[in-house]
Parts: C-alpha cells; structure tokens; sequence
C-alpha cells in the first residue's frame, strides 16, 4: 500500500512503513516553544526530573507579548530566558535578534526538509513549506519532547491537492490558502495532512510558507509541499547538515484529491469571525475600515514587505485608517531598510514596529475596540481576536491589505495601482 | 462522573475558551477565572464542579494554547462531549488528564441543563434527566495508558526512570 508524503517521512523515522491511524512514537529534530506556551512546557518538564535530550534541538522564541507589554508578560519571558540558560539552549532568541518563530526557524535553517518539527504553536505546520513533517502540539507534549526527543503521533489521512496553472498578477499564496479553506470548511481537513503536489512552479517559497501556515485553520494536522529546485533554492545556503528528501509513492492513498487552477483564483477576503467565510475581492461591497495589520507568520516576509512597498510606494494611508506593518524577523526588517521600503512605509503614513506577534493574537500593538473592524494579513478572524469582542478582523494578503489602507475600505490593488 | 450539561455550538474556538489577553499568565486559576467569557459572560457563574460541556463540531479550533482546556478543567468540567474535536486540543486534554469524548448522538440530544452521567472507560454517556443512553467509542490502549498514568508527564516519568 502506498505511502503519502506525510507517511514516508514518519516511517523514515519510526523505521518501518506506518499507515494512516496507527499510533506512533517518533523521535524528533526541534522542539520549539514560545513565551505563552514554553513556561506551561518547563513547570511540567521540572516535573519529569532529566536533562533536556539535546541543547540544539530545542529552540525558545519569545514572540508574543514582546517586547514585553506588561509585568506579568515580562515574568512569563523571564521564566524562558532562566530556562534556556540554566539548561544551556542554543536556540534561544532574545529580543533584537529573534523574529516571529515561524518565520526565525526557516530562516536559520532549524527546520529542514525529511524532518519532524513539532512546536507550541498551532502554526508550526509552516515548515511543511520546505517538505518537513510539522505540527502544532500542546505545552505537555513540548515538556516530554524536551526530555525525551520523542513525541506520540497519530498517522494522518491525508488531502491532495493537485495544482495546475500558474498565479494572477495580485494573486498570492494568501489567496490560494483562504481560497482552499473557503472551499473544505475550518474543519475540512480535521486531523489530516494537507499535501500540495502538481505543478507548484509559480508558487515562491514564501507562497507556499502562508500556505502551509494556514493549514490549520482547516483543521489539519499538517500541511507538506512536495521538494523541488524552489525548496533547495532556499535551503543550500541556510542547511548546516544533511537532510533527507522524501516523495509520495505513486499508489499513495488519499481520502480525497482537488484539483485547483491556480489561474481560476481571484484575491480573496476572510468575513468575521471564520477563516472559511471567503469571498473574492470582487464580490466585497462598501466595507470601511479602521485598522490594517500587515505581518504575522503568515505574511511578515520578504515577498509580503516588497508587494506592501509596491501598493504603498507614493501614496497614503487613508486619515481614518492606521496601517501598522511588522515585519516578522530581524533580517527582514533589515532588508526592508536596505531597499528602501520602510522609508516608504513611514512617508505613506504607516506605523512599523519591530518583530512580534502581539497584534494576531489581540495581545498588544494594535488591540481594536468596540465597533472597530480591522484587515489583516494574519492567519485568524475568531470573536475578539484581535481586541473587543464587538471587533470584526477581515483576512486577506497584504495586496489587498495595503490597497485597503490607502482607500480607507477594502479594495483591490487594481483600483490602486 | 456526573454534572449537568453546559451547552455551545459548532467551532467553539480558544480564543473564546481562553481569550489571549489573559495568555500572560500561566496560571490553572486565573485562567479559570476567564473560562468561556467571550462566549459566555454567564459561565463562571453557572459552572459547578463535575459538570459537562457538551458541543458541536471541530472543538478547540485554533490555538495550541494548553491554556485551554486547563482553564475548562480548573473551572470544574469533569468531561467535555463534542461532535467532533480539533487536533491539539484533543491531544492537549488527553496529555492533560481532562477526559474528553465524540458523540454526535449525544450532543443532538443532550440539552443545556442535563443532568449526565459518563463512563470514560467504556465510553457510555448516560443522561439522567431523559433516561436516554449513548456510545461513544473509548479510547485506544495507548491513549488509555496515557490517562491511566494521569496524563503524559507521568506516562514519561515512568518510561525515562
């Protein structure tokens, strides 16, 4: 029976061919926590009594209320910060160097393809971007993995999605992923892998990176491109070791293929309060704004920095509107100095902040109040996520988000540029 | 365990179950003190302990927050009963000691205020109050063993001494 691309990487690892619903123990390569979930995973990994399994497969990224917005935030970090040097973590990221961990991880080359990397974070699924095995898990299963190098998983079902045509111009991975969980449902893929195979040629690294970001949010347990030229362009200058590149077998089997024309896919919005209440740009009528977030996990990159600087270049944020742009790591932002975007940025009116999370989740940096409605390019349109429970979040990529905030309503990068 | 049922919809999501801005604690209690309140201001005030929340589909949808069902377990549910359950939230509850099932009978008919009655370990849930019996499917053996050993920091504390 053949395996899916999920599979052949768990049975790699497990040495021995696993099959979707088996139980599994796998060792894994990274370990990752954050500043909410980390101090949960080091009560209960004291509890346990060893040593970490490795000091370099362990990575601490305090990313969410930093830099830190109050003194309960700063405790929480610092419970982080004790950990990492007491137990001498290689891979701890302190403000000024560190970066939104989905982005920090790729970009280090702490993640690589063949891999199992689990993290604190429901969206570490991202790295299924450059083909490893990633998955979201809670502080306990983080606590074990820091002792042991193992985790238990369930062997996905997976979904294929079989890709064919190339983009439109405006049209990017934020589009592709709101469009696939608009389609299956935010339950869609609930507990299976989302693989993406076909012709993946227009979709850049960074495409595919917000993609598999998002899987989640249709419920999956990951989402996995298949590797091409694209994945060790990006890889052969961060990869410090070796790695292993895995496909499906031909006779893999699926719970259900789509096939999705790229060509067919049109910017896309995400109504309040589910990623799946999709609609595309042209059907969006008369929707005022008071916030645009631009960054996140899911859109801080290079490729999101450049289209925002693009749509931006010249003009201005609309009066009734605040654009805060955050670029996800220290390296981006630098680049977006270096080529001239963020002076841009500021002379369109819009407020640019260093690495954190704080916005996407409602933490700090942007919080909306009663009645306010906000577009943003991160990953979530739950009740009161980003602030008030009275708040609406729209969802769309940073074209539609950037064109969005010059016209004060949600708008197409057409009627811009 | 027995309580009375405590009733929601489909996509109940952590973010209501524990909304972030009380993510800067890590606290069993504090969070508790904020359990359900995006959904259900009501809730604290309602919640007695060995009570069951009961709900539709895709439960726990969003965030890997352990946060979650840590506040849901300190406020007193002694079980929760869904349709169906996201990935890490479900995985979150096992690891954690809070028992959790899938019963799409169940929730059709069980109604807010329910007095109910459950065996985890063969998956039967009894509700008293319309002497109505449904099955859900018991755990496999290796999420058994996990729960026998009171959640998975135990589990791993028997294997690695």
């Amino acid at each position: 029976m053949g395996l899916t691309l999920t599979q052949k990487i768990l049975s790699h690892k497990v040495g021995h061919p696993v099959h979707a619903g088996e139980l599994i123990e796998a060792d894994v390569d990274m370990v990752l926590g954050n500043d909410v979930t980390a101090p949960v995973a080091i009560r209960e990994f004291k509890k346990i009594g060893v040593d970490v399994f490795d000091k370099n497969k362990i990575a601490l990224v305090p990313d969410h209320f930093v830099p830190n917005k109050d003194i309960k935030s700063a405790e929480q970090v610092n419970i982080v910060r004790k950990f990492a040097r007491e137990y001498g973590i290689v891979n701890f990221f302190e403000v000024g160097q560190m970066g939104i961990e989905h982005a920090l991880l790729p970009e280090k080359g702490l993640v690589l393809p063949g891999e199992i990397a689990i993290g604190a974070d429901s969206h570490t699924c991202t790295y299924g971007a450059i083909s490893c095995f990633s998955t979201g898990v809670g502080s306990t299963d983080m606590a074990c993995a820091m002792a042991t190098g193992k985790a238990w998983f369930k062997v996905p079902e997976a979904i294929k999605f079989n890709l064919k045509g190339k983009l439109s111009k405006w049209v990017s991975g934020k589009d592709v992923i709101l469009y696939i969980i608009g389609k299956i449902g935010v339950d869609g893929a609930l507990y299976k892998s989302m693989e993406f195979t076909g012709d993946l040629s227009s979709l850049s690294i960074d495409d595919r990176f917000t993609i598999a970001n998002m899987a989640i949010e249709a419920g999956a347990k990951n989402g996995i491109f298949e590797f091409d030229e694209i994945t060790e362009d990006y890889i052969k200058e961060r990869a410090n070791r070796e790695y292993k590149v895995f496909k499906a077998d031909e006779d893999a089997i699926y719970s259900e293929v789509y096939e999705i024309d790229l060509s067919e896919i049109k910017p896309q919005v995400a109504f309040p309060h589910l990623p799946e209440n999709t609609k595309s740009i042209d059907e969006v009528k008369d929707i005022k704004i008071d916030q645009v977030v631009i960054g996140s996990c899911t859109n801080g990159r290079m490729e999101d920095m450049k289209i925002t600087y693009e749509i931006l270049k010249g003009k201005k944020v609309h009066p009734d509107v605040r654009l805060l742009i955050f670029p996800a790591t220290q390296d981006i932002y630098l680049e977006s100095i270096k080529k001239g975007y963020i002076e841009e940025f500021i002379k369109a009116g819009a407020a640019v902040s260093t690495p954190t999370c704080g916005p996407c989740l409602g933490g700090h940096m942007g919080i909306l109040a009663k009645g306010e409605r906000a577009i943003s390019t991160t990953n979530r349109n739950f009740v009161g996520r980003m602030g008030h429970t009275e708040s609406e979040v729209y969802l769309a990529s940073p074209a539609v988000a950037a064109a969005s905030a010059i016209k004060g309503y949600i708008a197409s990068p057409e009627e811009v540029v | 365990m027995e309580g009375k049922a405590i009733k929601y919809g489909d996509n109940v999501d952590t973010d209501v179950i524990i909304p972030a801005r009380f993510l800067n604690t890590s606290d069993p209690k504090e969070l508790a003190l904020h359990c359900m309140e995006d959904i259900d201001k009501n809730f604290k005030n309602k919640v007695n302990k060995g009570d069951i929340m009961v709900a539709g589909y895709n439960f726990g949808c969003g965030s890997s927050r352990e946060h979650a069902p840590l506040a849901i377990k300190e406020s007193g549910i002694s079980c929760v009963i869904a349709k169906s359950f996201a990935r890490i939230f479900y995985r979150n509850s096992i690891n954690i000691g809070l028992p959790i099932l899938e019963c799409s009978d169940a929730v059709d008919a069980i109604e807010e205020g329910d007095l109910i009655s459950i065996d985890t370990e063969s998956g039967s849930i009894k509700n008293i109050t319309k002497g109505e019996i449904y099955k859900s499917q018991p755990f496999p053996d290796f999420i058994k063993e996990i729960i026998n050993n009171g959640g998975l920091i135990n589990y791993v504390k028997g294997k690695v001494k």
